[in-house]
């Protein structure tokens, strides 16, 4: 009989599921995802379908912040493009005042939007290059800005401010996903899609830092001058970093407002990019199950904090009332978890599960 | 041409409140290398403040008194937050500062509300005519202050010995440590400086206008000024923030007939434009010091 832990090669090291713990976790999370549609409400689903969506948009960040290295506040940017990329190739062809394709196939404005993004981060990449540190994050930043105020002005594409736009047309073969069928509703369908697509990217997203460009990656993360010193080309992975970042953030864009219908321009703004950052930082800086944990957390946040005031009298739903209200509890929460998770737990939450596991494997003792 | 020297008087107003908020940015950045987000919260915090305390008291003490007290706040912050991630990668320190941010300006909105607070200043929106132009009297008041204060600000740091603990301390912490400066006394007081200059600037942001929520976007725009000047110059903070200001204020009056498509508030971008095109040319900014690299 073989021994559960003893590789014999490097392969079985790297392989995706190496212990048999973790394959049946993986089975068990798979069959508990697919089953929860028959088990929660249809808004709950809705929350989930977004949180998964977010995943992937984490993910994306992770692969340039964690893995590369390259802190980009700039997500936000990358998102409004493919979120207008798919909401135009989806659009309704004879509109007058949206410009729109009629393509609904979602394979179609799905890589459509993650292309156009990648190739907007293509474009950004040789100038981040350059840059170092904290010079990259605000100029990302700026990103954010310009922008905010092209897709404000750009009527024909986004609807212009207050007005927006609807968003891209879920459809498969002709299976409507954002319609409720027979078998089952809207939220139900969306939450499967969103769930499929999510775990497709993650394993893509797996794949490729285990890969040679994921460990070429880390390298120029952990010191980008030995990185080239040992012969990486250091401009190429980075520029490799931003262009797949950016196609993630696409695909995510894409998707995230399917589930509402509507996308508007004010909302791809310095908020969102933080938001991503927090995700990662909050789920485990360089790892995909973080990334995916992170985004969970942070979508499902405000979905908590709404359950308070039934718990706490002197937090109240609404304002005007007094009292601090949900929003500014929610907001204040979001704060200090990043605070928080940084000073006290810099791995996130993935962090907390390596020393949960770490705790029961080693039971009882304490090493 | 009356309009032209109107405008970049106007320019300068504006110009001097991003270089008060950019020369926080810069002291924090010189003594622990990270650019701290939580400045428009402390801005706003001032200008909150100061909107508060000018009902009991004179103007001008209310000013003092909350720059104080902002001053305190920063250097609580700094202790409370940052004091425990020293040695940690810079990015994670900047991503705290994020959420100080996030949590003190959620604080100070609720103070705010929905309405627009007067701050009780004696400009106003009045006018003074100066050889024929007419000028905005809070951007002459702004001006003179930011350039007094800047004035004091490097003879600090140039004549006085805390002034030579902190730039000790910028340029290598452990050789001053050495020396026997106290690093975290230089910590405390950069973030305490850093704070009441953006105090400052709120307050002078938020004269005439008044205190809104939407007023902590503008201290973002002390971002384009730091990156143009270089991250770790006081000169370069402020003649970047007196240009950037002035170029903003002629886009705005002679930019809008440029092309329909850039819309009429292009002039808010502009700042970021300015950036991306400098960095393409020099990526550490006009006066700041390109770092060496050993392995």
């Amino acid at each position: 009989m073989s021994r559960p832990l003893l590789y014999l090669s490097y392969k079985q090291d790297m392989a995706l599921l190496n212990t048999p713990a973790k394959r049946g976790w993986t089975i068990a999370l798979a069959v508990g995802a697919v089953l929860l549609p028959f088990v929660l409400t249809d808004d709950l689903l809705v929350v989930l379908a977004t949180a998964c969506v977010a995943a992937i948009g984490a993910i994306g960040l992770n692969i340039v912040t964690g893995y590369g290295g390259q802190v980009s506040l700039g997500h936000a940017f990358f998102l409004a493009i493919g979120a207008y990329t798919a909401a135009a190739i989806s659009g309704d062809p004879d509109s007058t005042r949206l410009i729109g394709f009629g393509i609904t196939s979602l394979p179609i404005w799905l890589l459509a939007a993650g292309l156009v993004a990648g190739l907007a981060g293509l474009i950004v990449a040789p100038l981040a290059a350059r840059l170092r540190g904290l010079y990259l994050a605000v100029v990302t930043l700026g990103l954010v800005f310009i922008g905010e105020h092209i897709f404000k002005h750009w009527r024909e594409l986004t609807g212009g401010v207050g007005v927006g736009r609807p968003a891209a047309v879920p459809e498969l073969f002709g299976f409507q996903f954002a319609v409720d069928g027979e078998l089952f509703t809207k939220a139900q369908k969306l939450y499967l899609l969103m769930l499929v697509l999510l775990v497709i990217f993650g394993v893509l997203a797996r794949n490729l830092v285990r890969s040679r460009t994921g460990r070429a990656l880390a390298a120029v993360r952990d010191r980008d001058l030995a990185a080239e010193v040992i012969g990486v080309d250091v401009t190429r992975y980075k520029m490799i970093a931003f262009a797949v970042s950016s196609f993630y953030a696409g695909v995510a864009g894409a998707l995230l407002y399917v589930m509402i219908g509507f996308v508007e321009p004010g909302s791809f703004n310095l908020g969102m990019s933080v938001q991503y950052i927090a995700m990662i930082l909050i789920g485990g800086v360089g790892t995909i199950s973080g990334s995916v944990l992170g985004a969970l957390f942070i979508t499902l946040l405000p979905r908590i904090t709404r359950e308070l005031p039934a718990v706490l009298p002197f937090i109240s739903s609404s304002s005007g009332s007094g009292g601090i209200t949900v929003f500014q509890v929610e907001t204040i929460l979001y704060g200090l978890l990043i605070i928080g998770f940084l000073i006290f737990e810099p791995r996130g939450l993935f962090g907390i599960w390596i020393r949960l596991r770490t705790y029961w494997k080693s039971w009882p003792f304490s090493h | 041409m009356n309009e032209f020297v109107a405008t970049v008087v106007r320019g300068l107003g504006n110009g001097s409140i991003y270089a008060l908020l950019a020369l926080g940015f810069v002291i924090v950045y010189k003594s622990m290398r990270v650019i701290s987000f939580a400045q428009p919260a402390f801005m706003m915090a001032g200008a909150l403040l100061v909107s508060y305390l000018v009902v009991s008291m004179n103007f001008f003490l209310a000013v003092l008194v909350a720059l104080l007290l902002v001053a305190l706040l920063g250097a609580g912050v700094e202790r409370l937050a940052l004091r425990p991630m020293i040695g940690k990668p810079v990015f994670v320190i900047a991503i705290i500062t994020l959420g100080v941010d996030i949590v003190i300006r959620t604080v100070v909105n609720s103070f705010i509300g929905l309405d627009i607070r007067q701050m009780g200043d004696p400009w106003g929106l009045g006018q003074v005519d100066v050889l024929g132009v007419k000028i905005d009297q809070r951007h002459l008041a702004t001006l003179v202050t930011t350039l007094v204060v800047v004035a004091a600000l490097f003879a600090f740091y140039r004549w006085s010995r805390t002034g030579l603990a902190m730039r000790a301390a910028s340029s290598d912490q452990e050789v001053a440590l050495a020396q026997g400066v106290s690093v975290g006394r230089v910590f405390s007081l950069s973030w305490a400086l850093a704070a009441a200059l953006a105090g400052l600037a709120g307050v002078f942001l938020s004269t005439g206008i008044g205190l809104e929520q939407n007023l902590w976007l503008t201290a973002l725009k002390a971002l384009p000024v730091i990156i143009l000047g270089g991250l770790d110059s006081l000169g370069g903070a402020v003649v970047a923030g007196l240009s950037i200001g002035v170029v903003e204020a002629l886009v705005g009056s002679y930019g809008g007939d440029l092309h329909p498509v850039f819309g009429g508030d292009f002039f808010l971008v502009v700042p970021y434009l300015l950036m991306l095109l400098v960095l393409l040319v020099r990526p550490y900014g006009l006066f700041g010091t390109r770092e060496v690299e050993r392995i």
